[in-house]
């Protein structure tokens, strides 16, 4: 295993004032890892991309990139680079002049400074604009221009601030892909600041859900979507059926509860738990039925349907259980015609195997 | 916005104290003193048009283009310095804490609640051989010096009396001056001083340029200030123009003189409409 490119231990940020925005965080970040930072805002995710970046000091902790704490490190002596949310191209320069600065500063000869700006803008495909001036320029092609400024560096390290978060739909979906396409190409790590669930998931090899100034839980993808270790991650990271519960036994392998709307329900669980909990299903595992499942190990309640809002590929469809409660069903639009198959006041059963329920006791 | 454009009871009501005000006030004054600069004086009292060039050719007089030009690096000067002092005010008043804004702001402002002649009168106690300054001096064994009615006092005097008008503008743009463009400059790489000479000071120019112009055109038509600070050789255009209006009541020529200043003042603004111009982008 190589040594991490970024290593945080015990980094705590206390603005004046006495807000702490980043509280004891510590974790590694992998060469070549495309890793996001995840996080409702105000979670302190820009505050720690800005320590890394020395664009903030820590008030305590280590920040190790390359093997070299550089908690104290200022921005222009760091090998990382940072494309800023708001760009921050330089409207007095045309493009060319944009990408080369950072050259230039560092006393990087001419000749080398014009074959790597020409590089630069033939990766992000503006060869042809580099003489524009960035205020003829469209965001996405500014942000082109600031992703060519900080790659043509060749940092250790790249930064994104909420890369997407300027653009429109349709680019977005366009960016992200070209994002990680090139990151692939760069083989650099990427560390990328986002609120959005569906950025980080699509694009990141690993994420860091933050909150309130800490780090919530660091995994993959799909361990984050399948294996939530708490409720505000379960509830961030897509939409989930969050359901109250009472432990009524649990045995290492085996736990039962008193789960509201459901009645006495078994579940497998490693781990012993007691007292209030949750128990957590994604809409798109329950299944909806005219008549009672036959399988007995199936989960299942009656309810009448509520809602069903049509997207094309799924429709979304709400169904008041007992107690009052309310379960969301993805239902595949799979057949051309009769869409989900449910209207709305129609009586249904719901069902979901057991093991596709989530046990949170945070 | 079009609907007060349409209705024109509304437009003239807004649009006529305005333009009577500059058409008595201001076309109209200013068409008579350009009628005066072609006339020739027939009594004391009298002028008479007659479409003479002999006040303009008069102007062309060394003695006279000497104090032109002496008014010009005067208030050339007077205006660097005030630029060179007012750049560092005007960076610490955007970065001090915010509750510390409106104090610093209005100490800026301050010296305007103060009749000018007074304000001079008081830089006089000042600066005079038996003034504040020397005797602060002469307590560490210096002095005194001669600090009054010399071409130094006079700048020292123009950059005191328009330092705001240099400090205001430059606030506003700094102010103004994203903060991601400065760290997006040192994450590049750039030092700090790069970062000030490369990003900070193009970005600011807009601000820079609007101050020199406030400054450096009421500098150029001063008066009171050289008249009061300077010496009998530091008169600069604005006393010339003066004196024929009053002790050498020669009107014709003290018009034609202000018109040659004005002048001088529309070629610092086509300066500053081509410098504009070149610097498309960073809009000034």
């Amino acid at each position: 295993m190589a040594e991490p490119i970024i290593a945080l231990r015990n980094v705590t940020k206390t603005f004046p004032g006495g807000v702490k925005a980043v509280d004891d965080v510590s974790f590694d970040i992998d060469q070549n890892e495309f890793f996001a930072l995840l996080g409702p805002s105000g979670c302190g995710k820009t505050t720690l991309l800005r320590m890394i970046s020395g664009l903030e000091t820590p008030t305590s902790g280590q920040i190790i990139i390359g093997g070299e704490d550089m908690a104290l490190t200022p921005p222009n002596k760091r090998p990382t680079n940072m494309v800023f949310q708001s760009y921050a191209v330089f409207p007095h320069m045309t493009v060319a002049d944009n990408v080369a600065y950072g050259l230039k500063v560092t006393g990087v000869p001419t000749e080398e400074t014009k074959r790597r700006v020409a590089e630069a803008l033939d990766m992000v495909k503006l060869t042809h604009l580099a003489a524009r001036k960035p205020d003829q320029m469209s965001g996405g092609q500014r942000q082109r221009v600031a992703l060519a400024r900080a790659l043509v560096k060749r940092p250790k390290v790249l930064l994104l601030d909420e890369p997407l978060s300027a653009l429109d739909a349709k680019l977005r979906d366009e960016m992200r892909l070209e994002l990680t396409r090139l990151q692939e190409n760069v083989g650099i790590t990427f560390i990328i600041v986002t609120h959005d669930q569906d950025e980080a998931l699509s694009m990141a090899s690993r994420i860091a859900v933050m909150d309130k100034g800490a780090v919530q839980q660091i995994a993959t993808p799909s361990e984050l979507y399948e294996q939530p270790t708490s409720r505000f991650i379960a509830d961030f990271i897509g939409k989930v059926n969050l359901i109250n519960a009472t432990v009524v036994s649990s045995t290492p392998k085996k736990l039962v509860c008193d789960a509201r709307g459901l009645g006495r329900i078994e579940l497998p669980h490693d781990g012993r738990a007691a007292g209030d909990i949750a128990i957590a299903v994604r809409p798109e595992k329950l299944k909806i039925t005219d008549t009672q499942p036959k399988a007995a190990k199936k989960i299942s309640t009656e309810g009448k349907v509520r809602d069903v809002a049509y997207y094309g590929d799924t429709s979304h469809v709400v169904v008041r259980c007992k107690d009052d409660l309310e379960l969301s069903v993805n239902v595949q639009n799979d057949s051309r015609v009769g869409g989900s198959g449910v209207e709305r006041g129609q009586k249904v059963w719901i069902h979901w195997a057991p093991e596709d329920t989530l046990v949170l006791t945070e | 916005m079009d609907s007060w454009r349409g209705n024109l009871r509304v437009f003239w009501t807004l649009f006529t104290p305005g333009t009577f005000w500059l058409l008595i006030f201001f076309i109209i004054p200013l068409a008579w003193m350009f009628g005066i600069s072609f006339s020739e004086k027939t009594s004391i009292t009298e002028t008479e048009f007659t479409g003479t060039l002999a006040n303009y050719i008069r102007s062309f007089d060394a003695i006279y283009l000497q104090i032109i030009w002496k008014s010009i690096w005067i208030s050339v000067l007077a205006t660097v310095f005030c630029l060179l002092l007012a750049y560092p005010i005007a960076f610490g008043i955007c970065f001090v804490p915010v509750r510390w804004k409106p104090l610093l702001l209005l100490l800026v402002i301050l010296p305007f609640w103060i009749n000018l002649l007074i304000r001079t009168y008081a830089l006089i106690a000042v600066f005079r051989s038996q003034g504040y300054l020397n005797l602060v001096l002469g307590w560490v064994g210096l002095g005194p010096f001669e600090m009054l009615y010399n071409d130094g006092a006079v700048i020292m005097g123009l950059v005191y009396v328009y330092m705001p008008f240099m400090v205001l503008p430059l606030y506003a743009t700094i102010e103004r001056l994203d903060r991601s463009y400065l760290e997006a400059s040192l994450d590049l790489g750039g030092s700090q001083f790069q970062t000030f000479w490369k990003v900070t000071l193009p970005l600011t120019m807009p601000g820079i340029i609007t101050g020199i112009i406030l400054v450096f055109i009421p500098c150029l038509g001063s008066f009171l200030t050289p008249d009061m600070l300077g010496g009998a050789n530091a008169i600069m255009i604005g006393n010339v123009i003066e004196r024929q209006f009053k002790s050498a009541n020669d009107w014709p020529f003290g018009s034609a003189l202000s018109f040659l200043l004005m002048y001088v003042t529309f070629a610092a603004l086509a300066l500053r409409a081509y410098l504009a111009a070149r610097s498309k982008g960073v809009d000034v």
